[in-house]
């Protein structure tokens, strides 16, 4: 039984990377939603309070909750894309020195 | 004009689905659409997947009723994306071929996860489309004049055309032109909104002459009511619990014949009698509204509205900005005429149904606590931490959200088409908020079913805009039942035909099977649909996050992040997720309530089975994984040699 995905996309060289920083970034985002729901439990009276161009502080917090996903999701996308590009760039590198000196010992053997 | 946008848009999605069929032939474009649509396009056919009847409809209709409570729907919903997003888009990716059971199985090869995956996605998938087919009877009522099993029946019909037909192309690019559609025109919605201004006495732009609710005072003496006005008679009196803490007392009065349920308040003043809106079913089945016989001409009159604004008994009119409109709502000094029901028995033993006001402060009415007793019992905060809880972790156990991962290219694109989606997904939850508060303040809330509470204040502006909203609303249904449906046909054919039993299958085959698959959820959807009539949209959709998040998000996330994992871990946990919630669910108060039973009598005490299933889950996997950690290598070495 196979296993492998729909479309065969490349190595991804950065997986462990963006592994790691996705739990990174997640964790932030899960205490300010946890905040939101302790808040709302400990002091409902405190979501009242009108904090920011007459809104109170629940709006201002749920739709903070909506926008500050957004802004995550944009940053870890753009430190994502750029560790991509340079993991790729290094394995084409690699790659291209590895090609280079099997080349070189090749003409070195034809030589002697 | 409704329906013939409708009877366009039903006829364009078929000739979609027929084109992009014949491109079908592999089981890879019919599960995956070949893993090759564009991540935007597939960042808004998720949108398209998410928003569905219980978004659109639900949230708007409960924001409509409870205020900011409603929204609390919104916040958990979206903040679910980031457990996507940042913790099982690309692993998800990486791991799978076609569902949610093959990165599961990815690493363990086991006949125990395919049949547990393949089953939850079954049990999810089926309790995710029951609101959906129910959404789609209450939508054609008003839309088409139908009754509500013909709405379930179409419903049905064309969503097995389109995925029989073409499978997750046709579907997904269904749900993008869906999901753009609905976004545009819920901002043309808002707008229109704000451009109309505040008022505390709504006509739905003059079309509706706003009903003045009367009041009139009354004496208690020697046990006896008696109405200070002339012509009114006291038939009898009720005492009604209506929650927990409160009792109210409703009085039948009878004036020339014509017979009305009031309530009967006590004010400093003395007692005062409130008009209400009733309906009476007496029990050979004759109905009467509001005191006269039910008819297209006599139906319970659409609700809501903001009695005084920031002080101001009328209104000042012109247009708001998003932040006057919100502050104005939340100001203490804001009054919102929301609504609540009764039922009952009467002494001629007449099922009685009362629809009264309660007036609520506005600062509230926009902050957590009139639906969730956030100032409650132990026990009933335990049930908002539990909602709360199971919206932010179901999202990413989705099945029909899940499979949308296969069709990309690639890992990065996953993770760009959730971005998408975040983007698409948030600015339309922001605007239920406005949509939501919008139907109340314009009065077009029906008190029986708030879920037509957004086309309905559509129709408050234009018939026109009604029309491609309500279009546009049994679209969101369509698109997300055929997403559903195809996770469902995958889980039979791909799942549990090939993968669990082993039949051996060519392509074309599997494509049929799961063609054959889709038929039969599809008809059995119907049958859910028809047999759940009246159960609220949204409640069922935040049942069936919590039995995802239970059966399936242990198992992703500690197969991603916990090497000690087994197959054994796995599989039990899965099955501990559905049984446990799935239990929880069938004791809990609302669904004794939902059945008839009395509530205060149900064995388990919260509604929401989150707080207890989830961290079940978690635990029979590591117990499971642990106990078998020798198990598994032996038998993964037995089925090497």
């Amino acid at each position: 039984m196979l296993h492998e995905p729909a479309a065969q996309a490349g190595e991804d060289f950065s997986a462990a990377y963006k592994t790691r920083l996705g739990v990174q970034m997640f964790i932030p985002y899960l205490l300010f939603y946890a905040g939101f729901v302790a808040l709302s439990l400990a002091s409902p009276q405190s979501m009242e309070a009108i904090v920011l161009l007459g809104m109170n502080l629940a709006t201002v917090y749920g739709f903070a909750l909506i926008v500050v996903a957004l802004i995550l999701a944009l940053i870890y996308d753009g430190l994502c894309r750029a560790r991509e590009a340079r993991d790729k760039a290094a394995s084409i590198a690699d790659a291209a020195a590895g090609a280079a000196a099997e080349t070189a010992a090749t003409d070195k053997g034809e030589a002697n | 004009m409704a329906i013939i946008l409708f009877v366009g848009f039903v006829a364009f999605v078929l000739w979609l689905s027929f084109y992009l069929g014949a491109r079908t032939r592999t089981s890879n474009a019919y599960y995956a659409a070949g893993g090759q649509i564009h991540w935007g396009v597939n960042g808004i056919a998720f949108a398209g997947d998410y928003l569905s009847a219980a978004s659109f409809l639900g949230i708007c209709g409960m924001i409509a009723t409870v205020g900011y409570d409603g929204f609390l729907y919104s916040i958990g919903y979206l903040a679910g994306w980031i457990v996507a997003l940042f913790v099982v888009a690309e692993a998800m990716k990486r791991l799978g071929k076609y569902t949610f059971t093959d990165a599961l199985d990815a690493k363990f090869d086991s006949r125990g996860i395919k049949l547990a995956a393949a089953i939850s996605t079954l049990i999810i998938s089926i309790f995710y489309l029951i609101p959906q087919m129910v959404g789609a009877g209450v939508l054609v009522e008003p839309l088409l004049g139908l009754a509500h099993h013909w709405g379930v029946l179409i419903v049905g019909a064309v969503v097995i055309t389109i995925v029989a037909t073409a499978g997750m192309t046709s579907t997904t690019y269904v749900q993008f032109i869906k999901g753009g559609l609905l976004i545009i025109f819920s901002t043309v919605l808002v707008i229109s909104v704000l451009g109309r201004g505040f008022t505390t006495k709504p006509d739905q732009g003059g079309k509706v002459q706003y009903y003045e609710y009367a009041s009139m005072p009354a004496e208690m003496s020697g046990g006896q009511l008696t109405v200070t006005e002339p012509g009114w008679d006291v038939v009898e009196i009720e005492e009604v619990g209506v929650t927990k803490t409160k009792i109210a007392r409703f009085a039948l009065l009878d004036n020339g014949g014509a017979r009305t349920w009031w309530e009967l308040e006590k004010k400093p003043t003395g007692l005062l009698l409130q008009e209400t809106q009733s309906v009476i079913v007496t029990p050979d089945g004759q109905k009467t509204i509001n005191g006269s016989p039910a008819s297209d001409g006599n139906q319970l009159r659409q609700i809501g509205n903001v009695e005084i604004l920031r002080g101001e008994k009328m209104a000042p009119s012109g247009r708001m900005t998003p932040f006057s409109f919100l502050a104005g709502m939340s100001d203490p000094n804001t009054t919102i005429r929301r609504w609540q029901n009764a039922k009952f028995t009467d002494e001629s033993e007449n099922a009685v149904t009362v629809y009264f006001p309660v007036l609520t402060t506005g600062n509230k009415f926009m902050r957590p606590g009139l639906k969730f007793k956030v100032e409650g019992s132990p026990i009933e905060k335990l049930d908002f931490i539990s909602l709360m809880l199971a919206l932010f972790c179901g999202t990413a156990a989705l099945p029909h959200i899940l499979i949308r991962y296969y069709t990309v290219p690639d890992p990065a694109s996953a993770r760009k088409s959730t971005i998408v989606a975040i983007a698409a997904i948030g600015f339309f939850y922001i605007l239920t908020l406005f949509m939501g508060l919008g139907a109340m303040m314009n009065g077009v809330v029906p008190p029986a079913d708030n879920n037509m509470a957004a086309p309905l204040l559509a129709r408050s502006f234009t018939e026109l805009l009604f029309a491609v909203i309500s279009a546009i609303a049994f679209a969101t249904i369509l698109g997300t039942v055929s997403g559903l449906i195809v996770a469902a046909s995958g889980a039979v054919a791909h799942d549990l035909a090939d993968r669990y039993m082993g039949i051996s299958m060519s392509d074309q085959t599997k494509v049929k099977v799961g063609k054959i698959a889709a038929l039969v959820v599809g008809a059995f959807a119907i049958v859910l649909g028809i047999v759940f009539k009246g159960m609220n949209v949204s409640f069922l959709v935040g049942l069936a996050f919590a039995v995802a998040a239970s059966a399936n998000l242990p198992s992703i996330i500690m197969l991603l992040f916990w090497k000690k994992t087994t197959a054994k871990g796995i599989t039990a946990s899965i099955f501990t997720g559905i049984v446990s919630a799935l239990v929880l669910i069938a004791l809990s108060p609302d669904l004794f309530k939902q059945f008839g039973l009395d509530p205060t009598t149900a064995p388990i005490p919260f509604t929401n089975p989150g707080i207890i299933s989830i961290p079940l889950s978690f635990t029979v996997l590591v117990v499971v994984s642990l106990m078998t950690q020798k198990k598994d290598e032996e038998d993964a070495e037995a089925e090497a040699a």
